[in-house]
């Protein structure tokens, strides 16, 4: 072999060794046709309604579909419907698909597949239990329309079909529909705008969802979970980067595009950067719960759960879980969402005082002055390890002595099921949060029900608090969900079923090549495009 | 040394169901509940009863671990609770990316640590010595995750070199598998080449100082070759040891470098599966780097013979 002909084969190797040339300029605009995003947590399942998960609805909403989807405005738009009609005694409704609707498996969406669906659903979901309750039949018409009888009116029900709050009613195909709602489906086949890849799916690092030729978007402008989802990716690449400080370190260097939740003490790195935009991810943020066991003492004594609610300071809960940045919290005497209709802070003035002496004087009144309380805190999470610094001062302050369990957030998962006193591994006290969206409503979450042994954990029991949920479900206008939802925080205050730790937001960031982002409960992805990159985005 | 061999690899059966009943007691007795973390927080307790039932857990200990141990023993190691997938499908998705951090993190390492060792001995109390110490007390000091955001942040962020995170399959050519590579490798091998940097050294000053090292240098044998020839091989038995040894370092050392530099290895696997109490998952991966770590032991046994006629099997 000739020098020349050495080097040059040599070159080749290294060519081809070192992956090829540079990107030419075609390869670059169908990088533009990829948008990489890092969510807010891991993507472990893909089955909506066997898991409540926040991740996996906001991966389902990209391939799954609904018959409805509310809007920004609250209001729920016909989305794989066409439109329905109601009976004038509000018993019957009859659903109408709209033509064309297809699977990723390219079979048609039938009214059988919808009504599976919908039975699967309700069976997980309290607002569909809730219809269930009053459900006389649900069947198909034809291939493209199916009806809801009721045996009592339940004006929420169109609602139900398009909340935003998990689980959301997602369609699938009847085979996968079938599936127990206690065991999760196998395969991922929706109607939605993108196709989920399950060949390239790797839990814990990627997912990968492909554009649908066959959607048929709506002709109406996108809002939220409604309107014309028109997408202007081929793929958009999940990439699951747990470590806040590598996330942010990505987005700067060009190596993903978008970052759902972009962490607060980082913030002012991503502001500073001139490549990258920070803003609110969802204007209806969340809502700290300081939740009690309301079945053994001290707290199944209600001047002692008072005495918590006087005694914490919002302002305090909210500094430790989000920092001064006051954008991003707000001290709300409400279990509901503020900025939503029907919000309201009728009957929160305790939840205001932040009077240490009262409270301290109502523990005394109780007899429980020096009283042990277990907490359990997931210390691994930082909104619940906050919450829980917060508490364990407040609580020494106001008389109680605090037995504070430092644990794992899946430890909290479990002790907080069980129902036995402390001693035989139960607790007194937990911290968690809610979504904004799960408490636009009195009858959203499970965690406003006072209804005993089917409430959530706590397990409280009180008429007045579950009866103002059961009105909501029943109120047939806004200005009488309005009045309901006043007399549901006054209840709820009152009994203090928990103690609501104040409204806190969080941060999205995007690189400024996307435009479209919109701040909304879950990353809508419909709308927004990618202009040219300025770093190369390898690996 | 074939009957050996045989005898060491039949002696892992017992330590492999050792290790399978010592992890699936301590994952059945530790707290947490895979079923309440599926269900979300928007699940009542009720349907976390029902989805623990589905999953089986409520069974009792004796029946869960006898069904797993009989799949493991028909060579499947089960499904994951969550993904639904299976752990074998799982575990070789994940094992190319740790298994190339590993091998390349212990190259570099050994190419620089044992030379720097035989430097530090052969110029005991240098300024070169002494350098080697340093960065060996740096190597045991600095975690492993600030040696990686550093690294991050002057290599790709601030100097756009390479990137910050995530891994390209050597089928995606040697450079981008390099690229991704470098500063994981660099990070997790500082504390290894410490290790080994220092265990040379210090078995290189004990055999520097014997009587065969002088006669070979009164005999005129050139220094380089008294080092690497006559001295290195005799100290190779300790290095070989503590390189061996080291594989235990790399699996820790993995979780964290992968989690920094978001390398979707077995390290990262396994965290996630802790966290989320997957059981099968976290039995899984745990038996695998039960299985590497008595099989590279194994192989340090065998490399003894190499560098030592004496040994025999």
């Amino acid at each position: 072999m000739k020098r020349r002909d050495f080097l040059r084969s040599g070159a080749g190797v290294a060519l081809a060794a070192s992956g090829g040339l540079a990107v030419p300029h075609v390869a670059r605009g169908a990088e533009n046709r990829v948008l990489r995003f890092i969510p807010q947590a891991n993507l472990a399942n893909l089955d909506p309604i066997w898991t409540t998960l926040y991740v996996v609805r906001n991966a389902s909403v990209l391939f799954f579909d609904t018959l409805y989807g509310v809007d920004s405005s609250f209001n729920p738009q016909p989305q794989m419907c066409e439109g329905h009609t109601v009976s004038s005694d509000g018993l019957t409704y009859d659903f109408k698909l709209r033509p064309g609707l297809k699977w990723h498996d390219k079979e048609p969406v039938l009214s059988k597949d919808c009504v599976a669906s919908l039975t699967r659903w309700m069976v997980r979901d309290n607002m569909g239990q809730m219809i269930k309750t009053r459900l006389a039949e649900i069947a198909p018409i034809d291939d493209r329309s199916f009806r809801i009888r009721l045996n009592q009116p339940f004006p929420k029900l169109v609602y139900a079909l398009g909340k935003l709050g998990t689980p959301i009613a997602f369609m699938m195909p009847e085979r996968m529909a079938k599936t127990d709602p206690f065991k999760p489906i196998t395969e991922y086949v929706g109607s939605g705008p993108f196709k989920f890849r399950k060949d390239e799916w790797i839990p814990g690092a990627s997912a990968v969802f492909e554009r649908f030729d066959g959607y048929i978007p709506r002709q109406e402008a996108p809002s939220w979970l409604s309107g014309g989802k028109v997408v202007h990716f081929d793929r958009v690449e999940w990439k699951i980067i747990p470590d806040a400080a590598t996330a942010s370190a990505a987005l700067q260097n060009g190596e993903v595009d978008w970052w759902e939740t972009a962490s607060a003490d980082l913030a002012p790195i991503l502001k500073a950067n001139a490549s990258l935009n920070v803003d609110i991810a969802d204007p209806l943020g969340n809502i700290g719960d300081f939740r009690m066991n309301h079945l053994f003492p001290p707290f199944n004594d209600q001047r002692v759960r008072l005495a918590a609610l006087i005694g914490a300071n919002q302002a305090d809960y909210l500094q430790a879980i989000t920092g001064t940045d006051t954008n991003l919290w707000k001290q709300s005497a409400s279990f509901l969402t503020p900025g939503t209709p029907l919000y309201t802070e009728f009957g929160g003035d305790n939840l205001k005082r932040h009077d240490i002496a009262a409270a301290r004087k109502l523990i005394e009144e109780a007899g429980h002055k020096g009283t042990k309380v277990n907490m359990i805190v997931g210390t691994d999470v930082p909104i619940a390890k906050a919450q829980g610094d917060v508490t364990a001062d407040m609580l020494t302050k106001i008389g109680l002595v605090v037995d504070y369990v430092n644990t794992d957030w899946g430890t909290v998962g479990a002790r907080r099921t069980q129902k036995k006193p402390v001693a035989d591994g139960g607790w007194n006290i937990f911290f968690t949060w809610h979504a904004g969206v799960d408490c636009t409503t009195p009858g959203a979450n499970p965690a406003f029900f006072a209804n005993g042994d089917k409430a959530w954990f706590g397990w409280p029991t009180s008429a007045p608090v579950q009866d103002t949920i059961d009105a909501w479900f029943d109120a047939p206008d806004l200005a009488a969900e309005q009045k309901v939802a006043r007399d549901f925080n006054k209840a709820s205050m009152d009994f203090v079923t928990f103690v609501p730790t104040g409204f806190f937001k969080g941060y999205q960031s995007w690189r400024k090549s996307l435009s479209g982002v919109v701040a909304a409960p879950f990353p809508v992805v419909w709308g927004v495009e990618k202009k040219a990159c300025s770093r190369d985005p390898s690996p | 040394m074939l009957g050996h061999i045989t005898r060491r690899v039949a002696a892992t059966i017992p330590v492999m169901l050792f290790v399978a009943f010592f992890i699936f007691s301590l994952l059945y007795m530790a707290p947490g509940d895979p079923a309440a973390i599926i269900a979300g927080d928007q699940a009542s307790p009720s349907d976390i009863a029902h989805i623990r039932a589905s999953l089986g857990l409520d069974r009792p200990f004796v029946v869960r671990f006898a069904d797993w141990l009989w799949q493991v023993l028909h060579g499947n190691l089960g499904d994951s609770i969550f993904t639904n997938l299976p752990v074998a499908h799982m575990i070789a998705q994940r094992i190319e990316p740790t298994l190339s951090l590993m091998v390349l993190t212990t190259l570099i390492s050994v190419l620089i640590a044992v030379p720097l060792g035989v430097v530090a001995a052969w110029k005991q109390g240098s300024f070169i010595d002494r350098a080697v110490m340093v960065l060996a007390v740096l190597g045991f000091s600095v975690p492993v995750f600030v040696i990686g955001y550093v690294l991050a942040y002057i290599f790709a962020l601030k100097l756009g070199w390479l990137p910050v995170q995530g891994f390209v399959p050597i089928s995606g050519g040697v450079w981008p598998f390099l690229r991704t590579l470098i500063l994981p490798s660099a990070a997790l091998g500082l504390i290894y080449v410490a290790l080994i940097a220092r265990i040379t050294r210090a078995t290189m000053l004990e055999v520097l100082s014997q009587d065969y090292v002088r006669t070979a240098r009164a005999k005129g044998v050139g220094s380089r070759e008294v080092l690497f020839v006559h001295a290195l091989k005799n100290a190779a038995v300790p290095i070989v040891t503590v390189i061996g040894n080291g594989v235990a370092l790399l699996i820790g050392g993995a979780v964290v470098t992968e989690t920094v530099f978001a390398i979707p290895g077995l390290g990262r696997l396994t965290v996630d599966a802790i966290l989320r109490r997957d059981y099968p998952v976290i039995q899984g991966v745990v038996l695998l780097f039960s299985v590497t770590y008595v099989l590279v032991n194994l192989l340090v046994d065998l490399l003894y013979t190499l560098f030592d006629p004496r040994i025999r099997y």
